[in-house]
């Protein structure tokens, strides 16, 4: 036993690995996922299969570049997890080349340049996302009504790699906007919300996901079920879904309440776009988030309100990606200021009073 | 009773069920002891016997020395046949001076005074018996406990806190003392008690030893002041200081002592040590470890005397089932890794385990994700992520800031990292390194305070010898004027 390396103290480990988090992470995205490549057919499972592929090879070659081990880097999930996430916020029948574009922005510069696994400031598929959004507006607002797979008028399998892979294919017959889209255009038209919405909006539809939007964003209900599951398992904490979510309804209710036929209600906000994934699946990124409970409650609620603006007063329709983003910025300052108190001294840093002692001096 | 919550803390798998269920088992007296002299905290003893003494059981070997420090006594009778070095029971594996006694196999105790009531004793005296007994505190900290016994002259004491939380996973010495000499315990936790000058006692047991529980509660039964209290199972429930806060909600000043809220805490096994040390004179020169882990084969708890090898042990439990992955003193979560089997038992040892592979679940390490895994854990309120980035880069005054001498070094943060990062590591090795550059700046600072006083203490002498030699010269010449006056008259 001579030669045994020194080994600290603990010499027992909970049964936990990065690894582990990330498949648990992708477990809870696996029905909104399934049914979102259900309801949109052949064309989002090729987009879908060719992002994640490209992540992962795109990870391989940044690892074997950089000069390190492929294979534990490779497979711990993480390039998969940001592929996937990525995947989900596309919209389902863009061309292939927007997910190889986004694979690529999201590994190599989002994450791989900043130094790898846990060094990144910014969520890595919210960087792609953004920067697709900004380069290809058209492939990037191009919604479509589900269309379920096997259904009357889905694609073929045939015709679904035409619709990914190949030029030409006019979607206009099938294109139509995402609620949030339409309510903004119709907003910008001057229409009044009570006419824009009685059409389009009903609660059922948006947590079934039966709607326009991105491939895995439209079910509410499925998405909050596998956010239900990582809080259960601890894997996020409940801090930054509650006060995004939080914010962003309180935000909503108050304006709806001030001016009903411009503001829409807070339904209409948690349950449309990304906010039920941004805020369990995107915000809650461990690597870009704060590491404190309060740390946590300001970025959920900053990433809240920022969602709230950015579609109400911007000029895009959603605003999760570019809120995450802003909020990624602002946790190394977080995570400065809100620190915990340390055990037996004040929040400023200085030791608590002592009382019993009896006389001065002498005390350790 | 009404509990107050800890921050942090986990849930490691107790693992106690191992060896719960095993009565308290004398080890037999082995041939050779190796009776250490330093097994505390504090100065080491001075040895009294020389080599080729005879000695009998009890026997005083070697005496305290200094305010804090603690004498050790023969667990047996036999010859010295070597005072020297002799590897530690720490993993450096450096020697430390120890006395090797070479059992005579007779086991004959010196002559012991009487039994005395410790009723009619006064603090001081219980105090002093407590000291001359060599009783350091036996959770594992290893602080002289006559030191701590003493503390009702300097702080104003209200409640004494016996530790039976015993919240390290495996261990179960402990829990077999409070089942199977209650009792005595409580004797024990009375003689502290008049010995610190206070009516309360809180007598912690962490809520999975039940039958532990019972037997405490039904000894205790007759005398009021005296409290059982089920504490939650959480480690680290047995640190003196958050164990102090769950039963009273009164959080320890940093840096300042337990006392400093008038609170003393004294583990279970001391408690056991000071009976028999007060009532009947007996010195501590034996104490139960619970030898476990799943490499063991047969899982038991020893009485042992104080200097067997480890090596003994193990045997005495049927070795190993299968080669362990560690082979530990102590618990899992703070023990320290045995480099050699050869190293005795002393009076902190709790536990010697060997733990299998699937046991200590080791991966390689990763990098950080910045999870926050070890911020939920902390119990004191740390951000181990951050003091763990700043040490790795070299900032270990940066980690200082962020509170790195607060940390108690409870694992709680490596336990849940799921990168597996080393972090007690880091920190042990930052603490380390700033003690030893605050050591070397003092003594920097003090050399050159020192190497000044010479210089002003030279100036001055130069000075006062000059000026010696001018009043001298004065007077010489004065002298001389008035003898040439005189010559004139």
């Amino acid at each position: 036993m001579s030669h045994t390396p020194l080994f600290s103290a603990p010499h027992a480990h909970q049964a936990t690995s990065i690894r582990r988090t990330m498949w648990l992470v992708i477990l809870a995205l696996l029905p909104a996922t399934v049914y979102g490549l259900y309801l949109f057919g052949w064309p989002a499972l090729n987009l879908f299969v060719v992002t994640v592929a490209s992540a992962l090879l795109a990870e391989a070659f940044s690892l074997r570049l950089a000069g390190k081990a492929v294979k534990p880097f490779l497979f711990d999930g993480s390039a998969l997890l940001t592929g996937w996430l990525l995947a989900l916020t596309l919209p389902p029948w863009a061309p292939w080349w927007i997910g190889v574009v986004g694979a690529l922005l999201a590994i190599v510069i989002g994450k791989q340049v900043f130094g790898g696994i846990g060094q990144n400031l910014f969520n890595p598929a919210m960087v792609a996302r953004v920067a697709l959004l900004i380069s290809f507006p058209l492939e990037m607002t191009t919604f479509l009504t589900p269309l379920p797979m096997f259904s009357a008028n889905a694609p073929s399998f045939v015709e679904g790699l035409a619709i990914s892979f190949s030029q030409g294919i006019n979607l206009d017959a099938v294109s139509s906007a995402s609620l949030l889209g339409h309510v903004k255009t119709e907003l910008g038209q001057g229409h009044l919300l009570p006419d824009v919405l009685t059409s389009v909006y009903d609660l059922k539809t948006l947590l079934s996901g039966n709607t326009p939007g991105s491939l895995g964003e439209t079910s509410a209900l499925l998405i909050l079920v596998g956010g239900l599951l990582l809080l259960f398992l601890r894997i996020i904490s409940w801090h930054i879904p509650l006060a995004m979510l939080g914010t962003l309804a309180m935000m909503a209710t108050f304006f709806h309440w001030l001016d009903p036929a411009h503001y829409p209600d807070a339904v209409y906000h948690l349950f449309s776009g990304a906010a039920m994934l941004g805020a369990f699946f995107i915000a809650t990124d461990l690597v870009t988030s704060p590491v404190t409970a309060r740390g946590q409650l300001l970025f959920g609620a900053g990433c809240g309100l920022l969602v709230y603006i950015i579609r109400t007063w911007a000029a895009y329709p959603e605003g999760v990606a570019f809120a995450v983003l802003l909020m990624n910025a602002t946790t190394p300052l977080i995570d400065h200021y809100l620190k915990p108190r340390i055990y037996g001294r004040r929040r400023d840093g200085s030791p608590l009073q002592h009382r019993n002692r009896l006389s001065e001096g002498g005390g350790t | 009773m009404k509990l107050f919550r800890i921050r942090g803390g986990v849930h490691p798998q107790e693992h106690k069920q191992l060896s719960a269920h095993k009565a308290i088992e004398v080890m037999p007296m082995p041939e050779l002891l190796r009776i250490p002299l330093q097994q505390h905290i504090g100065s080491p003893a001075v040895p009294v016997v020389r080599k080729g003494d005879s000695v009998l059981k009890g026997q005083l070997l070697a005496h305290a020395q200094g305010m804090i420090s603690a004498p050790v006594h023969a667990p047996t009778s036999g010859r010295i046949i070597a005072i020297g070095k002799h590897i530690a029971p720490h993993p450096s594996g450096l020697p430390v001076r120890t006395i090797t006694l070479k059992a005579d196999g007779n086991d004959r105790w010196i002559d012991l005074p009487g039994p005395v009531d410790p009723f009619t004793l006064d603090a001081n005296e219980i105090s002093e018996r407590v000291a001359a007994a060599g009783i350091v505190g036996m959770g594992g900290a290893s602080f002289p406990s006559a030191v701590k016994l003493n503390l009702g002259k300097r702080f104003s004491l209200h409640t004494l806190v016996i530790n039976g939380a015993e919240c390290e996973p495996y261990l179960t010495c402990d829990d077999r003392l409070m089942r199977e000499h209650a009792t005595e315990i409580l004797d024990g936790v009375r003689i502290m008690m008049r010995a610190l000058g206070v009516a309360h006692c809180l007598f912690a047991i962490e809520s999975n030893k039940a039958q532990a529980h019972e037997a405490i509660s039904k000894a205790a039964g007759n005398h009021n002041g005296i409290r059982t209290v089920k504490v939650p199972v959480r480690y680290p429930m047995g640190s003196e200081k958050h164990l102090v806060q769950t039963l009273t909600g009164e959080e320890t000043p940093a840096r300042a002592l337990t006392a400093d809220i008038g609170v003393v805490v004294h583990n279970v096994a001391t408690a056991f040590a000071v009976h028999e040390a007060v009532r009947f004179h007996l010195p501590l020169i034996s104490r139960v470890v619970t030898v476990s882990g799943g490499a063991i084969k047969h899982p038991r708890n020893l009485r042992v005397a104080v200097g067997t090898p480890v090596r003994e042990l193990l045997a005495h439990c049927g070795g190993f089932r299968e080669e362990p992955a560690r082979l530990l003193s102590g618990g899992p979560m703070m023990g320290q890794p045995i480099i050699n089997t050869g190293i005795p038992v002393v009076k902190g040892s709790n536990a010697v385990l060997a733990l299998t592979a699937a046991e200590t679940a080791t991966h390689p390490a990763m990098p950080c994700i910045r999870c926050g895994s070890c911020v939920k854990a902390c119990p004191c309120g740390l951000v181990p992520v951050e003091i763990s980035a700043r040490t790795r880069h070299g900032d270990l005054q940066g980690a200082a800031d962020l509170g790195l001498m607060d940390c108690i070094s409870c694992g709680s943060c490596a336990y849940v990292c799921p990168s597996h990062l080393p972090l007690v590591q880091y920190f042990n090795y930052a603490k380390g390194e700033l003690t030893a550059r605050q050591r070397a700046e003092h003594k920097q600072k003090e050399t050159k305070r020192l190497a000044e006083q010479r210089a002003e203490r030279i100036a001055r002498e130069k000075k006062a010898k000059r000026e010696a030699m001018m009043r001298r010269r004065q007077a010489a010449r004065k002298r001389t004027k008035s003898e040439k006056a005189g010559a004139n008259v």
